[in-house]
């Protein structure tokens, strides 16, 4: 193992099932931390995922992730967890059997295992008397958070995860990106794909726009929207004369959509020059017309991005 | 091969962490007897390696016997001809067929991939936890077929039992049902990685097998069933309908038989490997 390299790299890769395009030319460097995978649904986002793990092979271009390749098992597989999409388990096993058979395969002692699995499963709130139930009988969250148990069981440095979320009531989602969070600030991969933009949004440092098998965009999300310029930056503002901030930002030509916000105390300012923006806006709170209460972006996350870039029917514009 | 070079894979053997995969191969093969395969859904299995054991029980309690001459012909019968090419052949398929195919079907080999196993040891213990099965059932349901011939004749079925040419019998038709297994089990393992559905290739399997001993002697060497007959303790005679199924062949020592059985099954596993590492994971067109 490379011990310097610490990213997860796609170099030119591509991949086609016959000729059906998996994904193209893509060129990807992963640092540590949370990382988004965001697309519609046959973006490639599963085949990037499956190609990170050796589950498919390339048809061209190489990967590694932590200077490793899929090919050599046995120290990629004690770096990488990876949680796949596939509902589906061994016959007959119930949770805790399930996690168990898998760190057997570590080489480790029983006892070790025994410990790692408690600790995983405790980790995903699934212990206790569920974990000893057979996984046929397990709701759809119960099923994704034991898929989660045992991908993390063996503490990876890499932690992949297709659609973490799905089937997951609010309370059980709340905790997970809880645990992804904890995990990113362990200094770990956390490579998600989830349609879920809003919730993964919160805990990303970085996201990878993919669509029909083509890198759109990556990097920090508000780089990428920065890099939107044809898209006008949506910003809110809360403050006690939205109706007159709004006519004094008009006066400049780069604002150029202004809208109330529902309950009367906020406009949101559309705006094709961020910087000369936030510049007026300081002279007017100087100027003390109006008393600005809080300033944020509206439009500066994945789920806008993704509707600038990728658009609702999937089509990169 | 140079010197150099030669040192040098001896050397990365070397360097192989052998003992970790050791330790693998055992949990996965334990694993996999008790996930995969003595299992309700083996029933029909069951039923294929004890059925003989069933009807000899049948004569042995309500009809008077011919002979422990005459039973030795039949014992060696029912081997050659329903165990070798039936029973075994069958449950291989059952059997072996589903270790990678059936998880394929199930989606939940992929589990197995994403663990730091290598695939070559995933597969050889899959094939292993198989072989186990097999035999384990298949060779006890042989010596149950044995004991309950010859169970009968009292103290000279004991003896006959006990002491040759009885219990040479038996140890022949043991390592019989060890390489069948072992044999059929290695070429149903590739095709259920070949082919979506192991089943056509194993019905044309099944027709060469029939066909080799008719074959020239080249094409004899890529059958088990070939090898396997040059085995038999006791000739079983050509006669009325087993006349369509034996061919007499010119004899060939055991050692050579079973040699050669396990160099083709050898080349075959190495094929297998080769494929297992190149097996990519669509459930969707599995």
């Amino acid at each position: 193992m490379n011990a310097t390299d610490d990213t997860i790299r796609f170099e030119n890769v591509s991949k086609f099932y016959g000729e059906v395009l998996g994904v193209n030319r893509i060129s990807l460097t992963v640092s540590p931390g949370i990382t988004t995978l965001v697309g519609p649904n046959g973006s490639g986002k599963t085949t990037l995922m499956n190609l990170m793990t050796g589950l498919v092979q390339p048809s061209r271009g190489t990967i590694s992730v932590l200077g490793l390749e899929p090919s050599n098992a046995t120290q990629f597989f004690c770096n990488v967890g990876y949680c796949a999409q596939f509902d589906s388990f061994p016959r007959g096993l119930t949770g805790f059997q399930f996690v168990l058979d898998s760190l057997m395969l570590y080489g480790m002692s029983e006892e070790d295992a025994f410990h790692l699995t408690a600790e995983a499963l405790e980790r995903v709130q699934l212990d206790g008397e569920a974990s000893h139930r057979k996984i046929a009988g397990y709701s759809k969250g119960m099923r994704q958070k034991i898929r989660l148990a045992q991908a993390i069981a063996h503490h990876p440095r890499v932690l992949v995860l297709d659609e973490p979320l799905n089937g997951l009531d609010p309370m059980a989602r709340a905790e997970s990106l809880a645990l992804f969070q904890e995990l990113g600030r362990q200094g770990m991969h956390v490579v998600i794909s989830s349609h879920i933009l809003d919730e993964v949004d919160r805990i990303a440092d970085r996201v990878v726009l993919i669509t029909g098998g083509y890198l759109i965009a990556q990097g920090n999300i508000h780089d990428v929207r920065r890099e939107v310029r044809d898209k006008p930056m949506q910003v809110l503002i809360r403050c006690d004369s939205p109706e007159l901030l709004a006519s004094k930002m008009f006066a400049v030509n780069h604002c150029v959509e202004a809208r109330l916000h529902a309950d009367g105390r906020g406009v949101f300012l559309r705006t094709g020059d961020i910087d000369q923006f936030y510049r007026l806006l300081n002279e007017i709170a100087v100027e003390g017309l109006v008393k600005i209460d809080a300033v944020a972006p509206a439009d500066d996350n994945a789920n806008a991005i993704y509707q600038y870039l990728i658009g609702s029917d999937g089509s990169a514009s | 091969m140079t010197q150099q070079s030669f040192s040098h894979a001896i050397a990365t053997l070397r360097q192989q962490p052998w003992s970790l995969w050791w330790i693998q191969a055992r949990r996965m093969t334990r694993i996999e007897i008790r996930r995969n395969l003595f299992t309700r859904r083996a029933w029909w299995i069951y039923f294929l390696a004890f059925i003989p054991a069933v009807i000899i029980l049948g004569h042995l309690l309500w009809d008077s016997r011919e002979g422990i001459s005459d039973d030795t012909m039949v014992l060696a019968g029912v081997v050659q001809l329903y165990y070798v090419r039936l029973a075994i052949f069958f449950g291989c398929l059952g059997i072996f067929s589903r270790l990678i195919r059936g998880e394929m079907i199930e989606r939940s080999l992929h589990y197995y991939l994403l663990s730091p196993v290598r695939r070559e040891v995933i597969l050889l213990s899959k094939f292993f936890a198989g072989a186990v099965t097999s035999v384990v059932l298949f060779g006890a349901a042989v010596i149950a077929d044995f004991v309950l011939m010859y169970a009968a004749y009292g103290a000279a079925g004991r003896d006959f039992m006990l002491h040759d040419p009885g219990l040479g019998q038996l140890e022949a038709y043991l390592l019989i049902v060890v390489l069948a297994c072992l044999g059929y089990g290695a070429i149903f393992l590739l095709l259920s990685l070949m082919f979506r559905n192991p089943m056509p290739g194993a019905m044309l399997l099944l027709g060469w097998e029939a066909i080799n001993p008719v074959l020239p002697s080249l094409l004899q060497k890529f059958s088990v069933a070939s090898y396997l007959r040059h085995l038999m303790p006791v000739s079983v005679p050509a006669e009325g309908i087993f006349a369509l199924l034996t061919v007499e062949t010119e004899p060939v020592s055991a050692w050579v038989a079973v040699l050669g059985l396990l160099a083709l099954i050898v080349v075959v596993l190495t094929y297998t490997c080769y494929r297992m590492r190149r097996l990519e994971i669509r459930y969707t067109t599995d």
